[in-house]
């Protein structure tokens, strides 16, 4: 039998619904290791066995009642640190952030205790979620599994490098532009962007609300899809989640087939840009599914093109707004200069001292663009290309069930070799930004290693608007395509790490 | 602070034509806040009617308050306006301490109401309609004391507290165009126009519309045009005017200290001023400028506000009849003469006289108990007329007595006080303290007749046509019956005995 923490969390929950392992067996097996790796990995920006622990004891505890609380039951979660608890501090990457115990937890937080999952621990993050790295956390950068001194993506870097360093079988992460699905590409993972409102970000410490969406990360796209089913559905605390259910993203992965599959390549989005080594790969995926009969056709999505200018007006112009509440009056950090200082002044110094270099880069960006006499040029433009983009995808859509486009444009790169650079940081969420404008759902789904430095790679899967069904389906599809042929989902090739 | 100098009125109005603007913002009477089910009450405890949403706890977001949204819908068609069929709210972003997200979710370009009108009749019978540009949602902000200053002001305090308690509460923001041609009934126009609106929001009891508590709050922008200049001039926005008269004397002020300033050549700044009542004066405030950037953009975190047509049908059927049509209608069905019936509204009294009306009174009868007596019980004891302990009902019941003449007036004003020390309903109160006319002749007839007796000259004096003679012995009557008869009674006997 395959060691405990190497298994997927699907296998956990049978274990623990036949009652062949216990929750805390199970949570005490992540939670040694994860303590013993995260000097190695800094996935965790707080780790607390007593709560993990509790909450497993409640979890065999209800599990003896006769009570199976969800499909999960009794599995161990990491959850990014952008989402409320009450029981551990929430930092959202920042010091302006640190060590605030919110008084409320996050409606997912709250399903994933009602739902029997004990939660190991907080997950490292870039500062307020922005970055494609965790080079911008405040916390240092957490590293990538597959080579430590490579990033794990971003934002969720922690949550990616916990799974794919069995630091945790399953993970919480949040998507604006990309923060799950490319973190999932350079760690071999799996992540899913549900569609916009099919979880309730009420919890979620904001960046840019109108693209921000809560998902699921794993290692395989079955565990994607139970935990989805776990956390989503309608909240009325969140004014803007979906009132409507998407159906079980677990059935549709269970049921999947290639049968009348039609799929989309971008035009804008498969030629130039990739690594050769990530278009190899996503190569082999078309050949794959065209192997199995599947129609693939491309398709023109022109106003791809301004995606990314876009969402440098969006997101920092939202972000602005949202990150004025880290005032030093109610909650975090204070800094008072020296004398009778006035609140300006004491506003002023904490947001200097609290916030770091990205941070204050879109917080600038985004006020000029939304400054009057610059509004329409900027933020109306960009609401407008969203429209456009929209409306781009609705045509794709009318031609094909899903769109594939390679998840980023290249593997992990070395930490430190992007940090001074934003533009050509910005330029990794080139594929996966659009899903986040449309407010349409999007997967990665791990589809082999680049040839020329044997670094994980990810399609992704873009389906319409609530039918993030579909996009499990050839999320389903696809990994099983690669496991035939490799044996084992890709994770398993990743270098074992060893506790030092 | 040195006080301005000012053109006299007259001189004012001959050289200028006044132009005035109001915004008046309703604080709504609803059970729970605008954004979270915190109670939306005046007075408790500071920091106390407050949670993660209204203190703005990082990941907390907005749920409308959907009765907030109906109360607001029926402001507007009050004031004849349009419902917009999709409102959209709106981020107006600026740092201040008792904004608690730092920006304020209001309405900018998409308020829910817009395009109405409201008839104000002044005082001389004149009638002007003020068109209603817009009325829009927003929420309240906190509450700052300055605490260390000689003022009370921030300027000077040592430190500042806030309260949250008010942070979120609805409000509504009225705002009319600009109101022309009111000429030097401009003052009186704009306190008119105040009172209206605090009038019907009071009757549709969707505000507690009290404005010394700042249920209702006035913002006045004055300026004044050379006589027959296109052009409008600079405007300036006297806030924090906070009663009916503070309206009335800070738009006279600011016709005279504008009036002033151009008479001799300057030009007036736009900017906010300050009303001071008890110097009344307006004091320069911040100068408004094109720096006054708020940066509104659409509120991301809430879906657009979009009241269907039934929807608004049903809240247009249940408005209470206007204020104005019904003070009309009950001068024609009261008959009161114009003294009477303003006596009656100007002490606010309409509810109390109809409801006596409708339990059985005569409309004058009720009037005089409660512009009379009752007002002067009310005066005495340094209380509101209104919160006496007697129901219209119950002055309604003690009428009738009188009527049927079963009670003088000196027993039921007897009655009255009963009433209000708590001895029960009327009819207790007449059995406790023994009042009862007494209706039996006999003992009447025989005090009568003791007392002609003991004045032998009385019956002589009324035979010779000296009919006030009768008078003295009707006191002597009255005292000897414990005022327990009607004294017309006893003065039909004496005659009926003197015509013997
Ligand atoms: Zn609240």
């Amino acid at each position: 039998m395959t060691e405990l923490v190497f298994k997927t969390a699907a296998e956990i929950a049978d274990l623990i619904a036949s009652k062949e392992i216990s929750s805390q067996e199970v949570t005490k097996a992540f939670y040694d290791r994860a303590e013993a790796l995260n000097p190695q990995t800094n996935s965790y920006l707080y780790q607390s066995r007593e709560n993990a622990m509790a909450a497993a004891v409640s979890a065999d505890k209800a599990q003896a009642e006769g009570k199976i609380l969800s499909i999960l039951h009794g599995v161990p979660i990491a959850v990014k640190d952008n989402l409320t608890t009450t029981d551990a501090p929430t930092t959202s990457g920042s010091k302006i952030l640190e060590g605030w115990v919110p008084q409320y937890d996050a409606t997912v937080v709250k399903k994933l205790r009602a739902s029997g999952l004990p939660i190991l621990g907080k997950t490292n993050l870039d500062e307020f979620a922005m970055g494609s790295s965790t080079e911008y956390s405040a916390f240092g950068p957490s590293r990538n599994p597959w080579d430590l001194d490579r990033i794990p993506g971003g934002s969720g870097g922690g949550s990616s490098s916990a799974v794919a360093g069995h630091l945790a079988p399953i993970a919480i992460g949040s998507d604006t532009g990309g923060s799950i699905r490319y973190p999932a590409a350079v760690t071999g993972s799996v992540g899913a962007k549900p569609t916009y409102g099919a979880v309730s970000r009420y919890g979620l410490i904001a960046l840019a609300s109108s693209l921000d969406q809560i998902g699921p990360v794993s290692n395989t796209v079955l565990d994607s899809a139970l935990l989805q089913d776990v956390i989503s559905g309608h909240d009325p605390h969140d004014s803007t989640s979906l009132k409507d259910s998407l159906g079980s993203m677990t059935d549709a992965v269970k049921n999947a087939d290639v049968k009348g599959l039609r799929v989309g390549i971008v035009k804008q989005l498969s030629k130039d840009g990739f690594q050769p080594g990530v278009k190899a790969c996503f190569d082999d995926t078309i050949a794959k599914l065209t192997a199995q009969g599947v129609e693939v056709v491309e398709v023109d999505c022109p106003s791809f093109e301004y995606a990314i200018a876009a969402y440098y007006l969006i997101l920092p112009a939202e972000a602005s707004s949202n990150l004025a509440k880290f005032d030093s009056v109610r909650f975090g950090l204070r800094v008072a200069p020296e004398g009778n200082p006035t609140i300006e002044r004491v506003m002023a110094a904490t947001r200097e001292a609290g916030f770091g270099p990205e941070v204050k880069r879109r917080i600038i960006l985004g006020t000029y663009a939304l400054s009057s006499g610059y509004y329409d040029a900027y933020y109306g433009s960009a609401q407008k290309v969203r429209t456009l983009i929209q409306q781009d995808l609705e045509k794709a859509f009318s031609q094909v069930d899903v769109l594939l486009t390679p998840t980023a444009p290249t593997t992990a790169f070395k930490i430190g070799e992007k940090v001074n650079d934003p533009i050509a940081m910005y330029l990794n969420d080139v594929a996966t930004i659009p899903a986040n404008l449309a407010g349409i759902p999007g997967m990665s789904v791990p589809n082999g290693l680049a040839q020329e430095d044997g670094l994980p790679s990810g399609v992704q899967i873009l389906a319409p608007a609530m039918q993030d069904a579909q996009m499990y389906r050839v999320g389903a599809i696809i990994e099983k395509l690669y496991t035939d042929e490799w044996g084992s989902p890709l994770i398993a090739k990743a270098p074992k790490l060893e506790v030092k | 602070m040195a006080k301005e100098q000012l053109l006299s009125y007259e001189d004012a109005l001959d050289k200028f034509e006044v132009v005035i603007g109001l915004e008046v913002h309703v604080e709504l009477n609803t059970k729970s806040k605008m954004f979270c089910g915190c109670a939306n009450v005046f007075g408790s405890e500071p920091n106390t009617n407050v949670c993660p949403i209204c203190i703005a706890l990082p990941g907390s977001l907005p749920a409308v308050n959907r009765k907030a949204v109906e109360s607001s819908i029926a402001i507007g068609l009050a004031l004849d306006c349009q419902i917009a069929p999709t409102g959209r709210f709106a981020r107006k972003n600026y740092f201040y301490p008792d904004l608690a997200k730092n920006f304020q979710t209001s309405q900018y370009d998409e308020p829910i109401a817009f395009e109405g009108k409201i008839d104000i009749e002044l005082e001389s019978g004149e009638v002007h309609t003020v068109l209603i540009e817009r009325a829009h949602m927003e929420e309240d902000a906190g509450k700052l004391t300055h605490v260390g200053g000689a003022t009370g002001r921030i300027q000077g305090a040592e430190y500042s507290l806030v309260d949250y308690n008010r942070a979120g509460v609805p409000l509504v923001e009225i705002v009319t165009k600009p109101i022309f041609g009111a000429g030097d009934k401009a003052p009186e126009l704009a306190a008119a126009y105040v009172r209206a609106i605090r009038e019907i929001v009071k009757a549709m009891d969707v505000s507690d519309a009290k404005m010394e508590r700042g249920n209702v709050r006035c913002d006045a922008n004055v300026s004044l045009r050379p006589k027959g200049q296109e052009k409008l001039g600079t405007r300036t926005e006297t806030k924090n005017v906070n009663s009916l008269r503070s309206v009335e004397n800070a738009v006279r002020y600011e016709i005279q200290r504008q009036g002033y300033i151009l008479a001799n050549g300057g030009t007036i700044t736009q900017e906010t001023r300050h009303w001071h009542e008890d110097r009344g004066h307006t004091s320069s405030g911040r100068p408004k400028s094109d720096a006054d950037d708020y940066r509104y953009f659409p509120e991301p975190d809430l879906v657009p506000v979009q009241p269907s047509k039934e929807w608004i049908e049903e809240i247009r059927a249940s408005l209470p009849e206007m204020p104005s049509l019904r003070r009309r209608r009950l001068q024609e069905e009261w008959g009161f003469a114009e003294l009477e019936f303003r006596d009656v509204v100007n002490s606010d009294l309409l509810d109390q006289v109809e409801d006596t009306v409708k339990a059985g009174a005569a409309p004058q009868a009720a009037r005089k108990w409660w512009t009379g007596e009752l007002a002067r019980i009310a005066n005495a004891e340094n209380l509101v007329v209104q919160d006496l302990s007697i129901t219209p009902l119950q002055v309604a019941q003690i009428q009738k007595l009188i009527d049927a003449g079963d009670l003088t007036d000196r027993m039921a004003r007897d009655v009255v006080a009963g009433v209000l020390a708590g001895e029960g309903e009327p009819a207790q109160v007449i059995e406790k303290r023994g009042l009862k006319v007494v209706k039996d002749d006999g003992a009447l007839i025989e005090a009568i007749d003791k007392a002609l007796a003991s004045q032998p000259d009385v019956l002589e004096k009324i035979r010779e046509g000296k009919v006030q003679a009768a008078g003295a012995v009707i006191g002597a009557v009255m005292q000897a019956m414990r005022g327990q008869v009607d004294a017309a009674r006893v003065r039909e006997l004496i005659l009926e005995r003197a015509s013997k």
